[in-house]
């Protein structure tokens, strides 16, 4: 029996003339997702993309798991693949869908015909098909409102198609789409997850990292690349920026104020950004801030770090508490990596008594009591790429 | 020189496995846990098996833990999942034949008030998945099952028997211990549905002192050992980075070859059968569709033991029974049907890649002369 996987799209179903590109992005990107698993035939019509594997020992399990994790997909399912013609329609879905429907106590069928010449019209196709599954599982119960199990029959221009799960997509946009933007990825919980959430939206992400040795330590580091990794599945390739940091923060350490810290290394961090990221053509940056989490994520702190920005910063958690961020981190499963205890550069010379509601002019004022420019110019030369890729 | 035909017992590490863990000892000899870079040397160096180790068998690395070897593991997969979920499911459904590292452990948790199920073949000497997917019930919280016998090479029925347990119990956490299969049959955890799998290094041409347990994503283990809180606090102790680096290099090499070897042992076999069809007294105890990296024989008449050392004498390395239980009589050949003068007669030859046909030729030679010289009982 022939089994496919019909994939559904998001919200660029509803793309007018431009729809075109955001399919072509998609299949694209699932192509090159699922290619290490063999070979496939990808064809797109009505807002669906069929993936239809063409050797025997495709294992698509993993190819849903792989493609569930690509944005720009509403719902995926595997269907079984039959002729247009009522009696295989019937046949194969007895088979095909035995194990979920013995485990069932209740269902439905739903027909969607597509092709309108097809004989049958959808209410006698459910009528039927369901008559004949009643036969043969007998403990069954009809339920139209909630039912357990939904048999799905499609009819299709070449084909019929029958389905009973469908499996719940990434949604968003595909990746690409939104051009690209650069992360400040720092090995916490939350910027990951802003990764996560920006790449939603069809950005393509670099990341960027901050590393202060010997106050950081090459784990730091290596957890941070982890994470790069760990997004991988969802975003795609990552071109990961390491910013060489000590200097700068010594530099803060010794001729600002203590109050002040973390508000000028984080302008600076900004500063570093904006140049990578012109060099790197993103058109954004992207913060894992969350309003208030703490002192340099209040409003007062956000105004003076954005002052230096030439360019937007998006902060998806901004509105997000740590619990929902940590719901999102475990489900892309970057948790794990994130929580483990090394020193990041953030954490260096934090201040005991940080300013929570620091004056901008004030801010100013002791950022250049020092020139930072002989400094921020040898980090951006001294900093290294490195990119990661999906595994196969 | 001799002719090594106890491969399952073990096997001669390969130059890789050796290199590998002369390396570890001598430059990344680091604690893996310690926050230096000697230390974060040695955890990479680990890190590298596990990943090759975990694609192997088709997980993602981290749900890949080291323990001493399989015995452990297994020991590890039975007590842990027995603690995390058996105060409410009190059954455990095992088959008749694991090796005693299952078994006794099976034994052990039966006095502490666990309801042990050993599912035996049926009169054909075969096991059938509806056998342990009937011998479950609500209570079961584990199942485990080997996937390919020690002694005979039979290969278990665990993929059929995992998935009808988890079409009728899905809350069921399955095991298999895969030391006999891995690098032999392609083992991969989705498709043996197996939640939890024991690996073993030496059987594989690695080291002995090795081995590692496949935890599936939200299984709980509890831990057997405590202490720092290595393995992500699922097997504490420092992890022998030597001895993982040399499961890694062994994996590797091997898992490049499993389709091929599998074809040369199965002709290795073919042969070696055709020689032995010419001797009189001997009956084949192995099934025919069993790994072929292990054939189990019967020499009528003749004492396993006694066998075995004249084979010795003749420069033949054989097995009577599982090497693991020192030449006490097997119960699980009997579990096969094979009992009395047959089982007492039993030898067990356990080929590798690097076994040859004149090695058989040897062996066979010795054999015939066994035959002739050998008194009965």
């Amino acid at each position: 029996m022939k089994e496919i996987i019909l994939v559904k799209y998001g919200e660029m179903a509803l793309k007018g003339l431009n729809k075109k590109t955001f399919e072509d992005m998609l299949v694209k990107n699932i192509k090159r997702r699922i290619k290490p698993l063999g070979r496939f035939q990808l064809t797109s019509a009505q807002s669906t993309t069929y993936i239809e594997p063409l050797d025997d020992d495709i294992d698509l399990e993993e190819v849903v798991d792989r493609v569930g994790k690509i944005f720009g997909i509403a719902a995926l399912c595997r269907a079984c693949v039959c002729e247009k013609d009522f009696e295989d329609i019937t046949a194969k879905s007895m088979d095909y869908l035995d194990d979920i429907l013995s485990r069932a106590k209740t269902f439905k069928v739903t027909a969607k015909r597509a092709d309108k010449a097809f004989p049958m019209k959808s209410p006698e196709i459910c009528m039927e098909l369901g008559g004949k599954l009643l036969e043969k599982f007998s403990h069954l119960k009809v339920d139209v409102k909630e039912p357990e199990v939904t048999v799905t029959v499609e009819i299709r221009d070449t084909n019929a198609y029958v389905h009973a799960e469908n499996i719940k997509g990434a949604g968003g946009l595909p990746v690409g789409s939104s051009g690209k933007a650069l992360l400040l990825l720092s090995g916490g919980i939350d910027s990951p997850v802003a990764g996560w959430m920006m790449a939603k939206r069809g950005i393509h992400i670099a990341a960027i990292h901050y590393v202060s040795p010997p106050y950081t330590s090459d784990r730091a580091q290596l957890k941070v690349e982890q994470l790069c990794q760990k997004l991988t599945p969802y975003c795609g390739g990552i071109a990961f920026y390491c910013v060489p940091f000590t200097e700068i923060q010594e530099a803060i350490k010794d001729n600002c104020p203590e109050e002040f810290f973390t508000i000028i290394m984080r302008r600076l961090m900004m500063e570093i950004a904006q140049r990578i990221a012109a060099k790197d053509n993103c058109l954004a940056l992207i913060t894992g801030e969350s309003v208030g989490q703490v002192a340099s994520q209040t409003m007062a702190a956000m105004a003076c770090t954005d002052a230096v920005c030439r360019i937007p910063v998006l902060r998806p958690c901004v509105g997000m508490d740590k619990t929902e961020i940590i719901e999102i981190a475990r489900k892309i499963d970057t948790f794990e990596t994130s929580i483990q205890p090394y020193e990041d550069c953030c954490t260096v010379f934090t201040p005991r008594h940080p300013k929570v509601r620091p004056q901008l002019a004030d801010i100013e004022k002791a950022q250049n009591s020092f020139d930072f420019e002989p400094l921020i110019e040898k980090a951006v030369a001294g900093t290294e790429m490195k990119t990661f890729n999906v595994e196969d | 020189m001799s002719v090594y035909l106890d491969n399952a017992a073990t096997t001669k590490p390969c130059e890789e496995a050796v290199k590998a863990a002369v390396d570890a000892m001598t430059v990344n000899f680091g604690n893996p846990s310690s926050l230096h870079r000697a230390g974060l040397d040695a955890q990479l160096c680990m890190d590298k098996a596990r990943k090759i180790i975990a694609g192997t068998v088709g997980v993602q690395e981290e749900c890949l833990y080291f323990t001493s070897g399989a015995t452990e593991s297994n020991n590890l997969a039975l007590r842990g999942i027995a603690a995390a979920y058996g105060r409410r499911k009190k059954k455990i459904v095992i088959s008749s034949v694991e090796h005693a590292s299952v078994d006794e452990t099976a034994s052990a948790l039966e006095k502490e008030g666990f309801t042990i199920v050993r599912v035996a073949p049926r009169e054909d000497g075969r096991f059938y998945a509806a056998d342990f997917a009937d011998a479950c019930d609500e209570d079961t919280c584990l199942v485990s099952m080997m996937y390919v016998n020690n002694e005979t090479g039979y290969i278990m029925p665990v993929r059929e028997a995992f998935s009808l347990i988890r079409r009728k119990f899905p809350d069921i956490i399955t095991h298999s211990d895969c030391v006999q299969a891995y690098m032999k049959l392609p083992v991969r955890a989705k498709a043996l549905g197996a939640d939890l799998i024991s690996l073993s290094s030496h059987k594989i041409h690695g080291v002995k002192g090795v081995g590692a347990l496949y935890i599936k994503k939200g299984v709980r283990v509890v831990p057997v050992i405590t202490g720092g809180k290595q393995e992500k606090g699922i097997r504490s102790g420092t992890e022998s980075v030597p001895l993982i680096a040399a499961f890694g290099a062994a994996a590797e090499k091997l898992s490049k070859t499993i389709d091929e070897r599998y074809e040369r042992l199965t002709e290795l076999k073919s042969y070696l059968l055709g020689r032995l069809s010419g001797l009189d007294g001997i009956t084949v105890n192995s099934p025919e569709d069993a790994s072929p990296y292990i054939l189990n024989i019967s020499v009528t008449g003749k004492r396993s033991e006694i066998m075995l050392h004249f084979l010795e004498s003749c420069g033949v390395y054989v097995s009577s029974g599982s090497a693991c239980s020192k030449g006490q009589q097997s119960g699980v050949l009997g579990q096969f049907g094979i009992t009395g003068e047959r089982a007492d007669g039993a030898v067990r030859i356990s080929m590798s890649a690097e076994t040859t046909e004149a090695e058989l030729d040897i062996l066979a030679d010795a054999l015939a002369e066994g035959i002739e010289k050998v008194r009965g009982k």
